[in-house]
C-alpha cells in the first residue's frame, strides 16, 4: 500500500512545484518589456464583454430568487423592511462574488484550458517558442491579467443586476419605490463589506486565469488531453474559489470584528 | 572514416575539418519515461548542405531536431549549434540562437486565431521588434510571393489546404531569414503532386536564402529531390550515411527497404 501511495504523493508534490514555478514565471514575465497590449485588450473583450449576458442573467435570477425565498420568513417576524439590506449584504459580501466566479470558471477557465491545450497539441506553442517569441508573455500574462481585471468588474455588474432583481421581486406583491429600495439596500453596506469582497474577486480572477493557462499549456499531446485540460481547469479553479472564499471570510472576520 | 560495404558511412563519422559545421551532435541520448529513444546519435550538418534523415516512425528523428532547437533537453551527449552547446545557453542566448533557426512543424503549426498576414507578422514584431509597417508589409509580401501564396494573405489558416498551410508555415520560418532550417516531415499527408511541389520549394528556398537544412521524411521522392546527404536511423542510432544514390545501392536490408 505504502509503495503504491508513494508515487501519488510524489506526483502531487511535483505538480505543486510545477505550479509554483509557473506562477513565478508568470510574475517574472509581467514586468518584462514588450507587454502585449492588443492581446490583453482582446482578452478583456473575450473574457469580460462576452461573459456579460451570462453573468447578468445569473445575477438577476440570483437577486430575484433570494428575495422571493427570504421574504416570507422575514414577514413572519415583521422584519420585511430589512429585506433590501439583507439581500444586498448577502449578494455583495458572498453570493455575488462566488456565483460570478463559479460561472466564469465554467466559461472562461474551460475556454482558456481548451484553447491553450489545443495550441499545445497542434504545436503552436512550440512554434512560438522556436521562433524566439515568448509564449508566456503573449498567451499567459495577457489572459491571467485579463481575468484578474475582468472578474471584479463582472462581479460589480452582477451585484447591481442582482439588486435590481431583488427590487423587482419586492414589487411583485408590494409597492416599494426604486429610491427607497436602493437607499435601504445601500445604507447597510460599509467599507468592511465592499473592500474584502472586491479583494477576493481579484484573487478569484487570478485563480481562474492561472489555472486555465496552467492546465492548457501543460496538457499532454493528444486530442483527448484538450478535453481533460478544459475539464480539469473548471474543476480545479472552482475548488480553489471555495478555498479562497473560506480563507477570505476568516481573514475578514479576524480583521473587521476583532 | 568508417564505411559500410558499399560506400555508405557509419554513424560515428568524423566531420571533414575543412568544412564549417553549423550543427554538431555527439553521443546524444534521450529517454522518455525510462524508454531510451535516442541511444547514441552523432550528426554533423555542414553550412549550405541539405541533410535528409530517414527512419521508421518512433525512432526519434523529431526528438533529435527538437533537441537541436532546445525544445527538448538532452539526457547525455553534446548538441552544438554554431559551436555553442545548446544546453549551456541561458534563456536570452537560446532566444538569440532560435532566431537563426527555422523549424517547419509536421502540421505547419500556424496560429489558427490569426490570419496569414498576422502569422507572418508575429515573429517580425515580437522577435525582431520591427516597428515600421511598410517594412513589415514588404517582408511579408516578399516571402509570400516566394512561396506563391500572395493571394492568401488575408485568409485564416482554416481556409487553407494542407499544401497551402505547409507553404505558409515555410514562409513564416523563412521570413526570419534563418541560417538553419529544420523540416519535420514536410510532405506528410500531402498528395504526390503537392509533395513534389513542396520538395522543390524547399530546394528553391535553400538556394535563395542559402540555408543549411535537416529534413526529416519518409517520403523518398522528397529525399531524392532535396538531399545532398542522407542518414538512416534505426533503434535510436544512425546506421548508414551517404548520398541518395549510394544508399540506394546499399547491401543493408533496412536501408534498402526505404528505397524499394
Amino acid at each position: 500500500m505504502a509503495e503504491q501511495a508513494l508515487p501519488a504523493w510524489k506526483r502531487t508534490f511535483e505538480e505543486a512545484g510545477s505550479q509554483i514555478l509557473f506562477l513565478g514565471n508568470f510574475f517574472k514575465n509581467i514586468f518584462k518589456s514588450g507587454f502585449e497590449w492588443s492581446e490583453f485588450v482582446r482578452q478583456c473583450y473575450e473574457i469580460g464583454y462576452k461573459s456579460l449576458t451570462l453573468v447578468g442573467l445569473t445575477g438577476f435570477i440570483m437577486g430575484l430568487v433570494l428575495t422571493l425565498q427570504s421574504r416570507p420568513t422575514l414577514a413572519d417576524f415583521g422584519a420585511e423592511s430589512w429585506l433590501p439590506g439583507m439581500v444586498s449584504l448577502s449578494i455583495v459580501r458572498e453570493i455575488g462574488p462566488v456565483i460570478t466566479a463559479i460561472i466564469c470558471a465554467g466559461r472562461v477557465a474551460s475556454s482558456i484550458g481548451a484553447e491553450l491545450g489545443s495550441m499545445n497539441v497542434t504545436e503552436q506553442i512550440d512554434a512560438m517558442e522556436v521562433s524566439g517569441a515568448n509564449p508566456m508573455q503573449y498567451l499567459v500574462v495577457t489572459r491571467v491579467l485579463a481575468t484578474t481585471l475582468m472578474i471584479p468588474i463582472l462581479t460589480f455588474i452582477s451585484d447591481a443586476i442582482a439588486l435590481f432583481g431583488g427590487y423587482l421581486a419586492v414589487n411583485i406583491d408590494g409597492k416599494v419605490s426604486f429610491y427607497l429600495y436602493f437607499t435601504k439596500a445601500i445604507s447597510v453596506l460599509g467599507f468592511s463589506d465592499i473592500f474584502p469582497a472586491t479583494i477576493k474577486t481579484i484573487f478569484f480572477g487570478l485563480t481562474i486565469g492561472f489555472i486555465g493557462c496552467y492546465k492548457g499549456i501543460n496538457s499532454n499531446k493528444g486530442t483527448e488531453s484538450v478535453g481533460l485540460a478544459a475539464n480539469s481547469a473548471v474543476v480545479t479553479s472552482s475548488l480553489w474559489i471555495f478555498v479562497i472564499d473560506a480563507i477570505a471570510v476568516q481573514l475578514t472576520n479576524l480583521l473587521a470584528y476583532h | 572514416m568508417e564505411t559500410t560495404t558499399n560506400g555508405t558511412k557509419n554513424s560515428a563519422t568524423v566531420p571533414l575539418k575543412t568544412e564549417e559545421l553549423v550543427v554538431e551532435i555527439r553521443g546524444l541520448k534521450k529517454a522518455f519515461s525510462g524508454y531510451e529513444v535516442l541511444k547514441n546519435i552523432n550528426l554533423d550538418l555542414k553550412r549550405g548542405e541539405n541533410l535528409v534523415v530517414l527512419g521508421k516512425s518512433g525512432q526519434g528523428k523529431s526528438v533529435t531536431i527538437k533537441c537541436i532547437v532546445g525544445l527538448l533537453k538532452k539526457d547525455d551527449g553534446s548538441v552544438k549549434v554554431f559551436n555553442e552547446e545548446v544546453a549551456d545557453l541561458n534563456d536570452e542566448q537560446l532566444k538569440q540562437l532560435r532566431t537563426k533557426i527555422g523549424f517547419l512543424f509536421q502540421n505547419s503549426a500556424l496560429y489558427d486565431s490569426m490570419t496569414v498576414r498576422e502569422n507572418l507578422e508575429f515573429p517580425l514584431t515580437r522577435v525582431l521588434k520591427l516597428q515600421e509597417q511598410t517594412e513589415i508589409t514588404s517582408r511579408v509580401e516578399e516571402v509570400l510571393e516566394g512561396v506563391g501564396l500572395l493571394d492568401a494573405i488575408d485568409k485564416m489558416p482554416s481556409d487553407l489546404s494542407g499544401g497551402m498551410r505547409k507553404r505558409i508555415g515555410l514562409a513564416r520560418t523563412l521570413i526570419m531569414k534563418p541560417e538553419i532550417m529544420l523540416y519535420d516531415e514536410p510532405t506528410t499527408g500531402l498528395d504526390p503532386i503537392t509533395s513534389r511541389e513542396i520538395s522543390e520549394l524547399i530546394l528553391e528556398m535553400q538556394k535563395k536564402y542559402k540555408t543549411s537544412s535537416i529534413i526529416i521524411t519518409h517520403d523518398m521522392p522528397c529525399a531524392k529531390i532535396t538531399s545532398d546527404r542522407v542518414m538512416v536511423m534505426n533503434n535510436g542510432e544512425y546506421v548508414a550515411e551517404g548520398t541518395y544514390e549510394e544508399l540506394e545501392r546499399s547491401d543493408n536490408e533496412l536501408v534498402r527497404s526505404f528505397f524499394n
